[in-house]
């Protein structure tokens, strides 16, 4: 079905479309988090992102500390930034990066300034950022141009029955009109992933795919694992919620990309998508606030969270919106809850009306409706780390 | 058609999931397959939470539970149609 949908949202510098317009207060490092959250309690109109790394990295590690600061900045939602470390530096470098799209960015390094100085002058700039971009209108633009990620949390049976089909059933109808998808959660796809690889749009790019899943197996698996990880996948959660296997958690969790769009790339964590439009999978922390975090690192706007027992996180630059199928999550924590699909375990509702539940909030989320952990203030903001710091 | 206590994703799967609250032993279960909207009932032998499974058929150690209309994974425990299916009777093949 064509949605021939518009929505409102605000056209940044490279063309990219955003649907919130924050000034954000980016530290390069986890000690120039206090410049950053004085610097946001200053300055109506702004928010820090303060999160636990950047010292001491290195190598492959290092370079996704890199990608995500500097893909964070960059994702349209970010009208403008100020990037505060504590060396010039790599502080100037991830600067530099975010300035590429064009958008209005300063940076702040603290050594031989000390706090005080700097948290005053970020402050007078973050000001002028305020005032430069809060006046930016919306103009009308194409669904096509959203970029929406998807990820499920705190799962269980009723996920694979309801609010992950949903989420298929929007990447099948929105994929074809344009949009950029993607889905992650290597570990999660275990038991899957002969599925999962089957679903790629080349067989080139599912053996990539399975690439990426068995270095998971055999990197950290396999040295770390002390019996099993059958007390981390499924979670407690996930057996309380009634799943029993890491095979059941996968089946489900594949629901979230539909029937019939494939996959045409395989992205790092927080690689931004450079295959045009379509839906990617990207190698991912199965933990949401992780994942959420790196995909919007990696451009995309807009989330679909299917959760069955309540997962409640949400992201500081990306809304998240949540949609579940369970009757009894929707009745204890409904705040948490922007969609309601548990209609379809009582079959009132079909997959695709769910689907269009899913959309019609997506679309009011476009437009500037605040999704519930938004206004639950849940700014989750957490960096993928590979190994050990120097 | 009345609401279900059950769903079941394929017509090959050997567990279904309870859908509702309050399912008690005993009671006699209305369930619908979702792949061609099929339904049939079944007698539950205990009480199962929502979102928790139960066996649609006898199930012997060592059988393959299937949902989705794929291995979910190895029964561990003999298990009789219409008892819980989880944790203690249901082990994953591959962690």
């Amino acid at each position: 079905m064509k949605t021939n949908g518009k929505f409102y949202g605000y056209r940044r510098e490279n063309g990219r479309v955003g649907i919130r317009n924050h000034v954000a207060i980016l530290p390069v490092d986890d000690i120039s988090n206090a410049a950053c959250e004085a610097v946001a309690s200053n300055i109506h109109g702004t928010i820090a992102l303060p999160h636990a790394y950047g010292r001491l990295q290195f190598g492959e590690d290092l370079d996704l500390h890199f990608r995500t600061m500097i893909g964070t900045g960059s994702n349209p939602n970010v009208a403008a930034c100020v990037v505060i470390g504590i060396e010039p530096d790599w502080t100037q470098e991830i600067a530099d990066g975010i300035a590429a799209t064009g958008k209005p960015t300063a940076s702040f390094s603290i050594e031989r300034h000390g706090d005080i100085n700097i948290i005053a002058a970020a402050s007078r700039q973050a000001k002028e950022f305020v005032h430069m971009t809060s006046g930016l209108q919306r103009e009308p633009c194409n669904v096509s141009e959203l970029w929406v990620a998807a990820k499920c949390g705190e799962s269980d049976t009723t996920t694979g029955l309801a609010s992950c089909p949903a989420v298929g059933n929007l990447y099948d109808t929105w994929i074809p009109e344009g949009i950029y998808g993607c889905f992650g959660e290597t570990t999660e796809i275990t038991g899957a992933e002969h599925i999962c690889a089957a679903r790629a749009a080349t067989p080139e790019i599912g053996q990539k795919f399975l690439r990426t899943w068995q270095a998971y197996q055999d990197e950290v698996v396999e040295p770390y694992k002390t019996s099993d990880l059958s007390d981390s996948q499924p979670t407690k959660g996930n057996i309380a919620g009634g799943l029993t296997t890491i095979e059941e958690k996968a089946l489900g969790n594949l629901e979230k990309i539909g029937k019939q769009v494939s996959y045409i790339d395989v992205l790092e964590p927080a690689e931004a998508p450079s295959s045009g439009p379509g839906l990617y999978f990207m190698d991912t922390s199965s933990a949401a606030a992780e994942c959420n975090t790196i995909q919007a690192a990696a451009g995309y706007v807009v989330h679909c969270f299917p959760t069955g027992q309540g997962n409640i996180c949400g992201n500081a630059i990306m809304p998240v919106v949540k949609i579940t199928g369970n009757p009894r999550t929707v009745r204890t924590m409904g705040e948490h809850i922007d969609v309601d699909v548990s209609g379809v375990v009582r079959r009132e509702m079909t997959i695709p009306q769910a689907g269009q539940a899913l959309m019609d909030v997506v679309i009011q989320t476009a437009n500037g409706r605040l999704t519930a952990a938004e206004t639950l203030r849940h700014n989750e903001f957490v960096m993928t780390k590979l190994y050990r710091s120097a | 058609m009345s609401i279900p206590h059950l769903l079941v994703h394929d017509r090959r799967d050997n567990v279904g999931v309870v859908v509702v609250e309050g399912v008690k032993a005993g009671m006699e279960l209305l369930a619908v397959v979702t792949e061609d909207d099929s339904d049939f009932t079944i007698a539950t032998r205990h009480d199962v939470p929502i979102g928790h499974k139960i066996a649609l058929t006898d199930l012997a150690e060592g059988d393959t539970a299937i949902k989705y209309g794929v291995d979910v994974g190895r029964m561990v425990a003999d298990t009789g149609k219409g008892e819980h299916v989880h944790t203690h009777n249901l082990k994953t093949k591959r962690w």
